[in-house]
């Protein structure tokens, strides 16, 4: 593997709080300097970097890629082209494939088809129960004996509280996170978007908040008691910001996530019975968009993860009720976190970096996330100040399923780096 | 030719008072043409006309059905059992394949909020909603309208209660959304686990009790109750329901006036309302079902280009 330079960029290193203009060297796959004007051999590749932004490959620790089971939609090679085309150099990938993810040679298959398509690394994450069924727990030291990074259920929540303890009890051996889909089933049956005064005039069964906060509560009550790590997928409402706020000040081992979508819209979107705005949990109201923005902001949401949900057109193209639930993500998310929390002014751009790969790899303990020398060269350059138009046609993803087509964003992903092999971007 | 409805009636509530308005007068001279002997004008002569109904109907579709005769309209029906729809055609592609035969109107009735529109957006036709899931069924609340006018001689400041199941009632957004566009005052009445989240701020009183809706109103608009709430618990029985919130005789001989009783149909007599209120003076359950004729018939003629005026020239020179 060649050296190469990436000179003159504002590189951005949220795990060592630094911002500014560098060259950064990449030798035999790792990090071997950060400096002003690094002298290197002729033969070495020098890229141009300037008026971009080089920063830590984007981590994303909440992904559907499908495979094995329903291919059609996505695959691990697409979900980890998409990935990187959107500036991704890892991301975990969901138990929910056909059939699911829950034994170690599920594992390594996910594992060894990455390695095929060699694009973002991607880390398994294996059930919580055989076959998400919610009775028995999966054989969790052998997956993590596979490369497993956590556990869950997630397309179904952990329903019984007994199950959810002895599932942080027992991941404590490994030292991963569970990580739970947070949505009490008997108040949500039924539901496609958000309860509220939407859902009212559109004569859509509602999923009400409290669906949510009081699986939220639950977890946190049983992390109390178990000592254990759990995290929280993809929260939605203002509530659960609530309650996880007062569980860190406790000092209790609770991490959460939230998705672009969720900081992004509101239940206002689904007027028009578009599907692509149906996702669950669902789009909520303002207040509660403005509390997963302040949660990401002061750090109590610590990750954004996509939820990266693909689904065929067809799936997509029928009654509101009846389109499964999910948006594809990996391409949209830096646009996202750029125009609505960097934007506006809400986070910095080193904090934006930060809860999309810092965090990630820190909570649940991957490599990346990091420009430290001898780290991998898991890198990404964008030039945040050019602005694209989404269309999910020229989209990686097998699927299509986006409600931000035709809409602009800033942030144009040119180069990514996983282990120094450059993975997108041109010459 | 003008639109004055745009191409299709999804629901009332995007339409303007004017809008409603206009489909409240034009069915008024349809009215007479179903008292005649020959019961037919030649205003949608040549037009062909769908009728595609995804959920039970008698009543509605039957309507629709005469309006659409009495319009001298050609129509099919189409009902999910039997078709291709029962072989898993989608939706979209059943409405493709009946506009391939070269159609001009679709009146679809779906048990999906969101069906009529997702349809509306996907085809050329006129598309006609006759009540899709818990959404809007904007024909009946129509023809609620024109029997309180008929009955009142006005709808502003009218005063009227829709009692029962509103969390799943088409019929009750579509009434909320008409009467207050018109002026009316509109309260709901039900069990809190009957009313949907949020319903106040709709611009509706919330009526706790039944005898609260019979003090204040002027008429009453009484909800089917569907048996199989109680099977969801939102309800624990007919029996107790019909103690607690059923319109009753003994119930409005204490009001402080005459209330008119209206009701959409299917009844359960015995539940939400008593057979001696049903069938008695103040009852317009039966002028509702004569009405819905005439307001499909207007809303059959608008859509397809018609002039207010029924009497000018009909449609056969096309609208399109």
């Amino acid at each position: 593997m060649r050296p190469f330079l990436l000179k003159g960029g504002r590189v951005i290193d949220p795990s060592r709080r630094s911002d500014g203009v560098a060259d950064v060297y990449v030798v035999e796959g790792k990090i071997e300097s950060i400096g002003h004007n690094i002298e290197v051999a002729a033969d070495v590749d020098t890229i141009d970097v300037a008026g971009r932004v080089v920063a830590p490959g984007l981590i994303d620790v909440h992904v559907h890629l499908r495979e094995p089971g329903q291919e059609d939609q996505e695959t691990i090679a697409t979900g980890a082209m998409s990935a990187v085309a959107g500036g991704f150099t890892a991301i975990c990938s969901m138990p929910n494939t056909d059939p699911v993810t829950d034994n170690q040679a599920a594992v390594g298959f996910v594992i060894r088809q990455s390695i095929r398509a060699a694009k973002a690394r991607v880390h398994p994450i294996g059930a919580v129960s055989l076959g998400q069924r919610g009775e028995q727990l999966a054989e969790f030291g052998e997956m993590v004996g596979a490369g497993a990074v956590a556990v869950s259920d997630d397309g179904h929540p952990v329903s019984s509280s007994h199950l959810m303890r002895t599932a942080l009890e027992y991941a404590k051996v490994f030292g991963i996170p569970v990580a739970d889909h947070c949505e009490d089933m008997a108040l949500a049956e039924g539901g496609s978007m958000h309860e509220g005064i939407i859902s009212t005039r559109m004569g859509l069964q509602g999923i009400p908040s409290a669906a949510e906060e009081i699986m939220v509560a639950r977890d946190i009550i049983l992390a109390e008691l178990t000592g254990g790590h759990v995290h929280l997928c993809h929260m939605s409402t203002r509530g659960s910001v609530d309650l996880i706020r007062r569980a860190k000040d406790k000092g209790l081992r609770v991490t959460a996530e939230a998705a672009p979508h969720h900081f992004s819209l509101t239940h206002e979107r689904v007027l028009g019975y578009d599907t692509n705005a149906k996702m669950n949990p669902p789009l909520r109201e303002e207040e509660d968009r403005e509390a997963i923005r302040q949660g990401l902001k002061d750090g109590t949401i610590d990750v954004i993860a996509t939820d990266h949900a693909p689904h065929h057109y067809d799936a997509k193209e029928r009654e509101f009720d009846e389109a499964p639930n999910g948006i594809i993500g990996l391409e949209t998310a830096l646009g996202l976190g750029l125009r609505e929390l960097v934007e506006p002014g809400l986070l910095s751009l080193t904090e934006l970096l930060d809860r999309m790969s810092t965090q990630p790899a820190r909570v649940f303990k991957l490599p990346g996330g990091t420009l430290a020398v001898g780290a991998p060269a898991d890198i990404v350059v964008f030039d945040p100040m050019r602005r694209w138009t989404v269309d999910p046609r020229m989209g990686f993803s097998r699927s299509r399923n986006t409600p931000f087509a035709g809409e602009e964003l800033p942030g144009v992903v040119e180069w990514t780096f996983v282990d120094g092999r450059r993975v997108y971007g041109g010459e | 030719m003008t639109r004055p409805l745009g191409k299709d009636l999804i629901g009332l509530e995007s339409l303007t008072s004017e809008q409603i308005l206009l489909m409240l007068d034009t069915a008024e001279p349809f009215k007479e043409v179903s008292e005649r002997s020959i019961k037919k004008v030649p205003a949608l002569r040549g037009k062909t006309i769908v009728n595609l109904f995804f959920e039970p109907s008698t009543r509605t579709r039957i309507s629709f059905e005469f309006a659409e005769k009495r319009l001298s309209a050609d129509t099919v029906n189409v009902a999910s059992t039997g078709s291709s729809v029962s072989k898993g055609e989608t939706l979209v592609d059943t409405a493709r394949n009946l506009e391939a035969m070269r159609i001009d109107m679709v009146v679809v009735r779906h048990s999906m909020s969101g069906a009529a529109q997702f349809l509306a957006e996907r085809i050329r036709s006129n598309v006609v909603n006759a009540g899709d899931g818990k959404h809007e069924h904007p024909t009946q609340a129509l023809l609620d309208l024109l029997t309180l006018r008929d009955r009142f001689g006005r709808l502003e400041g009218l005063k009227v209660a829709i009692c029962g199941d509103v969390l799943h009632s088409r019929v009750a957004r579509s009434n909320i959304w008409g009467l207050l566009k018109l002026g009316a005052q509109v309260g709901v009445c039900g069990p809190p686990t009957l009313l949907p989240r949020g319903i106040e701020t709709l611009g509706v009183t919330v009526l706790p009790r039944i005898e609260d809706a019979i003090e204040w109103a002027d008429a009453l608009n009484v909800l089917r109750l569907q048996l199989e709430r109680m099977q969801s618990g939102f309800v624990p029985s007919l029996r107790e329901y019909n103690r607690v919130f059923g319109v009753t005789s003994e119930r409005l001989d204490r009001a402080p006036r005459d209330l008119v009783i209206l009701h959409p149909g299917p009844m359960n007599r015995g539940v939400e309302i008593d057979s001696d209120v049903a069938d008695g003076p103040h009852s317009v359950i039966l002028p509702q079902v004569t009405n819905g004729v005439a307001v499909r018939m207007a809303v059959l003629y608008l859509l397809a280009g018609g002039a207010p005026d029924w009497a000018a020239p009909p449609a056969g020179e096309d609208s399109r």
